[in-house]
């Protein structure tokens, strides 16, 4: 399922697992393997094990099983403030009591560097985030997305290797969060910086990452690039947790090649690509998206579909149809010039080619 | 555009500008600060009449009675009026011996003239069963005096001229010239001598402020002590509150609700009772003495006396105010959110360096608040000194206390109370300046 432990990995959990109270396992055998600049996403929903992740990674949570390794070596052991790893906070943990210029010199200043030179190292962080005239206001004067950048330029002003994130936009306003996005991206790109980074925002996990692993019960459910992720999932969690998603849940009739031929719950068939289906006789999901269904009667896989609902959204039209008994399948019409018009109770057909259609594990 | 002056909108829209220099109106023309006091008004007397009961039992039973010892410490008409406690009626005393001391400046030898006052006020004196407490008044500042006037005023009706060697003949001691400076004193009701009395110094005959003898110095010694006291005390319940706050802040809350019942349990006993359970475990026959002796750790004569001296002063009044520095350093210890110190120890800090420059500084509101709470508590403590003190374990309100109950000087009671109010008073301005007011945080 993953891609295991290479030895020049710069960031590694062999077998990793954890548990806070001895009967539960919050973190279930985490193998990773990340090389050295890459910006890799820990996407789940809370409760999945991502931020035990993250912390065991930074050393504020120790591992109760397996091995952490940074750089080859093994920091188990290791106190957080030995490790050099930049961190940024949920709340972003800037020191009230300091100014924005005190707070960044803090980690120069415990590592003994002279006045001039931390004096030189926090402006250039804080041009590096567009604050540098902000140095000697205290966090509090601040705008949240003035205290994000703060946060992100204390995480990095001591140039450590490796930076971790802990949903540092989450207490921003959409528009500020897209920007901050983009920002974090560049200044992460070109720093060179690893960057380890934990969210539940798909969006965000999708734009900003190199690859991303979809945590779900304390496992990585599958590691892929954005893309991957989005057209290319390995099981129905993630098809159903990464974009939209319509299912159809049948069983799996015969699998010749990789097409699978499934006998869907109304006792229509269908093809669809087998991935993850199991043998014939086994339960699955055929997970579609919403983008990839088009209206009308040619081509593979054409059914009938009667029009529920329809929701104007300017560049699309969101069409929600009941298809093979399930009536939550949405697919949306481009708001093209000459696309097919509908009308609520209207029978239509539509059709899906079957590669689009992907044949996952029953949940 | 050519029927702009016409449009509403645009009139509208020009009025603010040009009423911004003369005041802002309502839309009907009013004051706009008239407009809204009167629109807040019924809200401000709603809070008015709310507060009105509280207002009132401050007023009456707090800033009236510091008033009334403020002008206690400074008038005392013991020499000058004499009230009668069934009619009422105030009656001027001492008037002749007044005049006399009016004519002739501080250390005049008194002469006959002031013997001859000195008799006629006594027989007024007799006439109105006033001699005791005339006496009581030089009594305080020269002991032996309250005898003096009593049998003086016995006899003063048959006194006859000479005086001065009619009074002499009575009792040697009429002529004493600090009774003569003592009256002379007091034939004044407002005076300044309570306050020195405070502070150990006193009047000599000549009127000039010298120190009392040196057997007699009580209070400065006292003052001290009770300021050393109050600061060991007010750190001690500093060190042993923190880490306890640190713990109830940073435990789950299940854990640290209980733990808190244990830390507010003292605030369901009586102090009474606490204070005599220390009496009980810490006196030489008592439980810790008992037990070192039966484990063999002390001999028995060389029990450890715990109780009856500063020791258990300090023991009992750092047990009884812990609570007040626990309560203000949990109030700020619980919202400091733990990803300060993660954050400094993932920058590189020691867990010690972590506590020194992040944590420590964000609780100082606290450590403030609860100094503060404990040292004013501690500097006016009376009970337990009182209880558990023995003789070098008194604290300054005893002394108070005594001088209320025993030897009924209320104005020298009021003198040392206001100087502890001023005290404690200098303090917390103090405070202000060092580390500012609004930092303090109480719960």
């Amino acid at each position: 399922m993953l891609d295991n432990q290479s030895t020049d990995a710069f960031v590694a959990f062999d077998r990793v697992q954890k548990s806070y109270d001895g009967e539960t396992l919050v973190v279930k055998d985490l193998n990773l393997s990340m090389p050295k600049g890459e910006f890799l996403t820990m996407l789940g929903p809370s409760g999945s094990g991502k931020t035990t992740c993250l912390m065991m990674l930074a050393g504020f949570e120790t591992a109760t099983h397996g091995e952490i390794r940074l750089d080859g070596r093994e920091i188990n052991n290791i106190p957080p403030h030995k490790r050099g790893i930049g961190m940024v906070f949920q709340n972003y943990a800037l020191f009230p009591h300091m100014t924005v210029g005190e707070n960044l010199a803090f980690p120069l200043e415990v590592r003994g560097l002279g006045k001039s030179e931390r004096d030189a190292k926090v402006q250039r962080a804080l041009e590096m985030v567009q604050m540098g005239e902000f140095g000697a206001r205290r966090p509090a004067q601040l705008s949240g997305g003035q205290q994000q950048r703060v946060a992100l330029a204390r995480a990095l002003v001591f140039e450590p290797e490796l930076v971790l994130m802990d949903e540092p936009l989450g207490a921003l306003d959409k528009q500020l969060r897209e920007h901050m996005q983009f920002e974090i991206k560049r200044i992460s790109d070109d720093l060179g910086v690893t960057v380890v980074y934990v969210t539940h925002d798909q969006t965000e996990a999708l734009t900003m990452s190199d690859r991303v692993a979809v945590f779900e019960d304390g496992r990585i459910q599958q590691l892929a690039p954005p893309e991957d992720l989005y057209e290319r999932p390995e099981n129905s969690f993630v098809a159903q947790f990464i974009g939209e998603n319509n299912k159809l849940s049948g069983t799996v009739q015969s699998v010749s090649g990789d097409v699978a031929n499934v006998t869907l719950a109304n006792g229509k068939m269908t093809q669809a690509l087998a991935v993850n289906c199991g043998p014939a006789g086994a339960e699955t999901l055929i997970s579609i998206r919403p983008e990839r269904v088009n209206i009308g009667a040619q081509g593979a896989n054409v059914t009938e579909a009667k029009v529920l609902e329809l929701i104007y959204l300017g560049d699309h039209i969101r069409c929600r149809l009941d298809v093979h008994g399930n009536s939550e399948f949405v697919v949306k019409v481009p708001n093209s010039a000459g696309h097919e018009h509908l009308s609520v109770g209207e029978i239509t057909t539509i059709n899906w080619a079957p590669e689009d259609a992907r044949a996952l594990d029953a949940l | 555009m050519t029927d702009a002056p016409a449009d509403p909108h645009l009139v509208t829209a020009a009025q603010p500008s040009s009423a911004r220099s003369a005041g802002l109106t309502t839309a009907d023309g009013q004051p706009l600060k008239a407009a809204l006091n009167a629109a807040e008004a019924k809200a401000k007397w709603h809070a008015f009449f709310l507060v009105l009961p509280l207002f009132a039992f401050v007023l009456l039973t707090f800033v009236a009675p510091i008033g009334q010892l403020l002008y206690r410490s400074v008038h005392n008409p013991g020499f000058t009026t004499h009230k009668d406690l069934s009619t009422g009626a105030q009656t001027p005393i001492m008037t002749e011996l007044r005049e006399w001391f009016d004519n002739n400046p501080q250390g005049t030898e008194p002469d006959e003239a002031a013997y001859a006052a000195l008799a006629k006020d006594l027989v007024l004196l007799r006439e109105l069963k006033a001699p005791g407490s005339v006496g009581t008044r030089i009594n305080y500042e020269r002991s032996g005096s309250r005898s003096m006037f009593t049998k003086a005023a016995r006899r003063a009706e048959r006194l006859e001229a000479p005086f001065k060697e009619a009074m002499l003949d009575l009792d040697e001691d009429w002529a004493d010239p600090e009774i003569w400076a003592a009256m002379r004193g007091a034939s004044s009701a407002y005076t300044l001598n309570f306050y020195l009395a405070a502070v150990d110094l006193t009047r000599d005959t000549e009127g000039s402020i010298t120190q009392v003898n040196e057997n007699r110095q009580v209070y400065v010694t006292l003052f001290q002590r009770t300021l050393f006291l109050s600061l060991l005390i007010t750190f001690l319940c500093f060190i042993l509150a923190y880490p306890i706050a640190h713990l109830l802040a940073t435990l789950p809350l299940r854990y640290s609700n209980l733990l808190m019942i244990f830390v507010l349990l003292p605030f369901w006993t009586s102090l009474l009772v606490r204070t005599t359970s220390w009496m009980v475990l810490l006196q030489s026959q008592g439980v810790v003495n008992d037990a070192l002796v039966g484990t063999g750790i002390l001999a028995d004569a060389d029990r450890i006396q715990m109780m009856y001296n500063q020791t258990g002063t300090i023991v009992a009044m750092v047990h009884i105010l812990l609570p007040f520095m626990v309560l203000p350093l949990y109030s700020v210890m619980r919202p400091i959110n733990p990803s300060y110190v993660r954050a400094a120890r993932s920058l590189g800090a020691t867990s010690w360096t972590a506590f020194r420059r992040i944590y420590f500084p964000q609780t100082i509101p606290g450590i403030g608040a609860g100094a503060l709470l404990v040292f004013i508590l501690a500097v006016g403590y009376y009970i337990t000194p009182a209880l558990v003190g023995g003789a070098d374990g008194q604290l300054i309100s005893n002394l108070i206390a005594f001088h209320m109950q025993k030897s009924l000087n209320w104005s020298l009671a009021a003198a040392l109370a206001s100087i502890l109010l001023f005290g404690v008073l200098l303090l917390y301005w103090l405070y202000d300046r060092l580390i500012g007011i609004d930092n303090l945080k109480l719960g």
